[in-house]
């Protein structure tokens, strides 16, 4: 059965960096990222992770260590 | 690609109405016959789903929705879908979380996932022949990766349905054919010495693998099914970016880096951002916008982990590896 249509809403949040709990930063919509070494990156993606934890492999980018560091 | 190998009389006979339609539009099959057994009832079922992705050379593309190729498929399905939801009824750390709760429950039911894990051996001590051979089974569903969720689009909600775009438009190379993943995989394929044609394995894979393949086709196909889809999709996205990086590190290990190693790469980094968004944005407001969908969004998750496990489990076998 299909569930009744929900109201439209005015505007639906939709934020352009998202810290994800214990994860990375979730940028949306960047061109180029810098990192800490000063390095340019180009951004070909609609969003990208940058790493918080630093222990990434391809710094800046998160690569999913961070699940596997014991918190 | 032409209509598979049969592997019993199941799969003989349906194999056999796909090819002879439409001359046979009017004729009433009649009740098809057992299954042979599990691989005779999966090819025969991977045949009827390929029917809505590339079809097959030697098929009519009408058969797709032919009332008599539907019946059997319909039965096929619902066999392997009372199969999927046992295993998730028996599974004992099942839970039935609230619509806020899904996104944790997700976390902790990947974190609990101790199945083998292929890519640690391919990173340590699997020889070259055991990973091609792994790559050939891959083959199967990394050729078409992907566009089992894109099914699913028309039939979510708002805030899901434009995550389910933004993710997938980077597994669809973000406007870029050549970092198209599946495309991707088919280069990778060549440059290691393998057939990068859509299908070119399908003779000689595993029941394992054509039983994943099926189950997530399953889950794309039906509207009432993509919680679980999502689910599924969400799982998948879990349990990639860390088994990437050990494959690039077994590839090149192997000196079958290039763009087989190229594949897996890519894959390190953008699914360290889709499993964001698939947990979240995609299975966290599919369930808080349709909150019975809660259970199947788990469902799908569980049998994406569970299926991987099987499979590990097989290939183990196949290699001669204890586990
Ligand atoms: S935040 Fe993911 S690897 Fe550092």
């Amino acid at each position: 059965m299909t569930p009744p249509p929900r109201e439209p809403e005015e505007r639906i949040e939709h934020p352009d960096l998202v810290v994800v709990p214990d994860g990375p930063l979730l940028v949306r919509g960047a061109a180029s990222i810098q990192d800490a070494e000063g390095r340019v990156h180009e951004v070909v993606r609609p969003v990208v992770a940058l790493c918080r934890c630093d222990k990434s492999s391809r710094l800046p980018w998160c690569d999913g260590t961070h699940k596997v560091i014991p918190r | 690609m032409m209509c598979p190998k049969p592997r019993g009389v199941l799969s003989e006979w349906v194999f056999d109405l796909l090819r002879e339609l439409p001359e046979r539009d009017a004729w009433r099959p009649g009740a098809a016959p057992t299954a042979d057994g599990q691989e005779d009832a999966a090819i025969a079922l991977w045949a009827l789903h390929e029917l809505s992705y590339g079809g097959f050379e030697d098929v009519d593309d009408r058969a797709e929705w032919e009332p008599a190729v539907l019946a059997v498929r319909r039965d096929l399905e619902d066999e392997l879908e009372s199969r999927l939801r046992e295993r998730w009824a028996a599974y004992p750390s099942r839970t039935t979380p609230s619509p806020e709760e899904v996104p944790a429950a997700l976390e902790a039911l990947v974190a609990e996932d101790d199945g083998p894990s292929l890519a640690d051996l391919v990173r340590r001590t699997a020889d070259r022949d055991q990973v091609l051979e792994l790559l050939r089974q891959r083959s199967v569903y990394h050729l078409k990766e992907s566009d089992p969720a894109t099914w699913v689009v028309p039939r979510l909600p708002v805030r899901a349905k434009a995550a389910l775009m933004e993710l997938q438009y980077d597994e669809y190379g973000d406007g870029d054919p050549n970092r198209l993943h599946s495309h991707m995989f088919a280069r990778g394929l060549t440059a290691v010495g393998l057939r990068p044609e859509y299908g070119a394995y399908v003779d000689d894979a595993l029941l394992e693998t054509l039983e994943m393949n099926n189950a997530v086709s399953l889950l794309g196909l039906h509207r009432r099914l993509r919680g679980a889809a999502m689910g599924h999709l969400a799982a998948f996205e879990m349990t990639s970016s860390l088994p990437s990086r050990k494959m690039v590190q077994g590839l090149e290990r192997l000196e079958l880096g290039g763009a087989m190693a190229a594949y897996y790469d890519e894959h390190v980094e953008a699914d360290a951002i889709h499993e964001q968004l698939a947990l979240r944005d995609i299975c966290g407001t599919l369930a808080e916008d349709e909150p019975d969908q809660s259970e199947d969004i788990l469902f799908g998750a569980f049998t994406a982990l569970d299926q991987e496990c099987r499979f590990a489990t097989r290939m183990l076998e196949v290699w001669d590896v204890a586990s």
